[in-house]
């Protein structure tokens, strides 16, 4: 009899416990965000570094009052940078009603990601949400898999491109290209390739080569290729330990090249390189520390002061923040959180970025387009990086005008 | 020239790690008929007990400290889990170490959370041994190759000419004579697996600064340990060695070699571009499936000589 009683009390218990744990259903006082990025295995820092500034961001946002009166939250889900996983996530976030998808790490995951919200989006047409891309560069995301439900808040590849090859300097003639086997990096090869043989025709491309995706630990095979070929620059898309790796070997080796990297920005890479990287080290970002400074900008000044206060890494979220300025306002012009109705506020929206710069969300294939800052890694500058004593002084700047690049995306828009 | 001698160097460096890895999975497997999934688990755990060890004591201790806690923590799993299991069967056994892994990545996770720890090369090491035609030979991978050949040896060592040693090598093809001679085979079985166990964490201390440390890294590296075993045999050290050293210097040449398979059937005059099938994996260059190439040998051993290349026993 005991028995029995102590099992029906022990069911009850978990049953209680599982449905504990459940989340809230949306509606609630809060408009919430599904961000789905990599918080476990090999790029983990990137993840977190994602949510920590996100995080941050918010706070602004909602200071200022949120949308509709409400305030943003972030849920978030780990997708360990695996298609599989972001696809389960996404069920899940649909399945709570949330209406807004983000993520910010891994072309493959961005491409499986507006594949599956497209398919949801036509079979649910009550329950319908938006993949805001805010780090998912590969430029094809906004061109041959362009989605009327996808809005990219990032510059693609293209754009970084434009930025990463007028900027390199004359002296350069031969470069060794290495990135990684996907469709970022492949993105990343191909626009290289084109914008070098547009801008530069004088530079010879030493070697073409892709390393597996965050598979290589130990990059001394490739720095004895790179060595071997003479060449006088690396210029490569990698990010998170596939670019830290690379770097910390080259360092170790003594290898004495330039890195023009895409994202030698990003959390981890400048502390790989160390003292090693003064005037060695370029990448293209949407912004650094020292902008204010150059530009004499003390209220962008004063807001990568406060980040500088609780953290020890570079904050590069200019243009999430930009994206929730922009969410916000499209909240409160369609006057609720319906897909389509947002969408359509989002669609050619104007929006002054941290730096007084115009960004336009281009409603032909929804990027937003934003200038680029070429800066190179060095001493005597006011803000350093990562408490290296080294950070990032600009070389070039594009406008939005030159950032403006054909798209070839033929976009499906909803019915209704 | 360069490139030759400076992939050698490397792939041998890489290769002793693989070793030091495998050779505890294949005593145990061949002792035991029990495929332990959790070593690349004790590796990491390795790695992430010399980083603890190493910020608040030193490096040096952390060499001595690790490996031993890895041994006490693979006795126990022994004792108290395989055991049991034993009696359930080999399916069981697999099982249970299937299952460590899952618990052992997530504990890890929950310690020591989930980004990778900076877990250092020591400064003492820090410096550079020789330059190889303008390329410099860090000091501390001479001391990974140093640490793993002197492993090497001590297990020869201990396996040849110890009794120990010879009631070990006796309990891997007869247990059950040795036991009816009045040896404790299962105190014999979990010294090995517990040896076993402290050569992972051995492997951990050195590898966790060489590559990162982080809680995917037994994920990383779990898998080429398996191929490693398969493709050297069970039972075997020196085949065990033979495929590590295989396996590391395919791999770390596969990164330099600039044709692909196609090019390699090129003189002979087949054309293997193109149309044919599976045309676009034979034009791949060879360097973008280098980490494709051990699982491609494995395939190979596994279809001409099963047994593996020097195995002693039939799994």
């Amino acid at each position: 009899m005991l028995k029995r009683v102590f099992r029906a009390a022990a069911l009850a218990a978990a049953c209680g416990a599982a449905f504990w744990g459940q989340p809230s259903r949306a509606g609630d006082d809060t408009i919430k965000i599904g961000y789905i990025d990599p918080f476990s295995g090999a790029v983990a820092a990137g993840g977190d570094a994602s949510l920590k500034m996100g995080q941050f961001i918010l706070d602004y946002i909602n200071s200022k009052g949120g949308a509709l009166g409400k305030k943003f939250e972030l849920v978030t889900f780990d997708d360990k940078l695996q298609p599989a996983e972001a696809l389960i996530a996404l069920k899940s976030i649909t399945d709570q009603h949330i209406p807004f998808v983000a993520s910010c790490v891994g072309s493959n995951v961005g491409a499986a990601l507006i594949n599956a919200v497209n398919k949801h989006n036509e079979r649910n047409p009550d329950n319908r949400v938006l993949l805001l891309n805010c780090g998912q560069l590969a430029t094809e995301l906004t061109n041959e898999q362009c989605s009327f439900w996808h809005f990219r808040f990032v510059g693609n590849v293209a754009m970084r491109a434009v930025a990463r090859i007028k900027s390199l300097p004359k002296t350069v003639n031969s470069v060794y290209l290495i990135n990684q086997d996907y469709l970022y990096g492949q993105s990343i090869e191909h626009d290289t390739k084109k914008y070098l043989a547009e801008y530069r025709p004088d530079i010879k491309i030493v070697a073409d080569e892709f390393i597996p995706l965050m598979q290589i630990k130990d990059f001394a095979p490739y720095i004895t290729k790179i060595k071997a070929s003479g060449a006088q620059s690396l210029l490569t898309g990698n990010y998170g330990p596939d670019l830290n790796l690379l770097i910390k070997a080259g360092v170790d080796a003594g290898l004495n090249i330039r890195y023009d990297t895409y994202l030698g920005h990003v959390i981890g890479a400048v502390t790989a390189i160390g003292i090693y990287g003064d005037g060695r080290l370029t990448s293209v970002m949407e912004e650094h520390d020292n902008i204010p400074v150059e530009e004499q900008n003390t209220e962008a000044e004063e807001f990568f002061k406060k980040w500088r206060a609780t953290h020890d890494f570079a904050f590069i979220g200019v243009p999430g923040l930009t994206q929730f300025e922009m969410m916000a306002r499209a909240i409160n012009a369609a006057g609720s959180t319906d897909a389509v109705k947002v969408a359509l506020a989002l669609e050619g929206m104007h929006q002054k970025d941290l730096f007084g710069a115009d960004n336009i969300m281009r409603k032909e294939d929804h990027q937003l387009l934003m200038p680029y800052y070429e800066a190179v890694l060095t001493k005597n500058v006011k803000y350093d990086v990562e408490k290296t004593g080294l950070g990032w002084k600009t070389e070039f700047k594009t406008t939005v005008a030159d950032e403006t690049l054909p798209t070839t995306c033929k976009m499906k828009r909803p019915a209704s | 020239m360069q490139i030759l001698l400076g992939s050698l160097l490397n792939g041998l460096v890489y290769g002793m790690l693989l070793f030091m890895l495998a050779s505890g999975l294949t005593l145990i497997f061949s002792m035991m008929g029990v495929l332990n999934f959790a070593h690349a688990s004790i590796y990491m755990l390795g790695a992430y007990f010399a980083y603890d060890v190493s910020r608040y004591i030193s490096f040096w201790a952390g060499l001595i400290i690790a490996p031993l806690a890895c041994g006490l923590i693979g006795a126990a799993i022994e004792v108290w889990g395989l055991r049991r299991c034993h009696r359930s069967g080999h399916a069981a056994e697999l099982l249970f170490t299937f299952g460590l892994v899952f618990i052992i990545q997530r504990l890890v996770m929950m310690i020591w959370g989930t980004l990778p720890v900076p877990y250092q090369v020591p400064g003492s090491l820090n410096f550079t041994l020789f330059a190889l035609y303008g390329q410099n030979f860090p000091a501390y991978r001479g001391f990974m190759l140093l640490v793993s050949a002197g492993m090497l040896l001590s297990t020869w060592l201990v396996l040849k000419k110890t009794r120990i040693g010879l009631i070990i090598q006796a309990a891997l093809t007869h247990p059950n004579m040795v036991a009816a001679l009045g040896h404790d085979v299962p105190l014999v079985f979990t010294i090995v697996f517990a040896g076993g166990c402290a050569l992972a964490g051995l492997a951990g201390v050195i590898g966790g600064n060489y590559f990162t440390t982080d809680s995917g890294m037994a994920d990383a590296l779990g898998p080429i340990v398996f191929v490693v075993v398969v493709f050297g045999g069970l039972g075997s050290l020196v085949g065990c060695f033979i495929a590590s050293i295989t396996m590391g210097l395919v791999q770390t040449f596969a990164v330099t070699a600039n044709g692909s398979i196609s090019s390699l059937f090129a003189p002979l005059g087949f054309d293997l571009g193109g149309d044919t099938l599976l045309g676009e994996i034979l034009t791949l260059p060879i360097a973008r499936i280098g980490p494709l190439l051990p699982y491609i040998l494995m395939i190979l051993i596994l279809f001409f000589r099963p047994r593996g290349l020097m195995g002693t026993r039939d799994a």
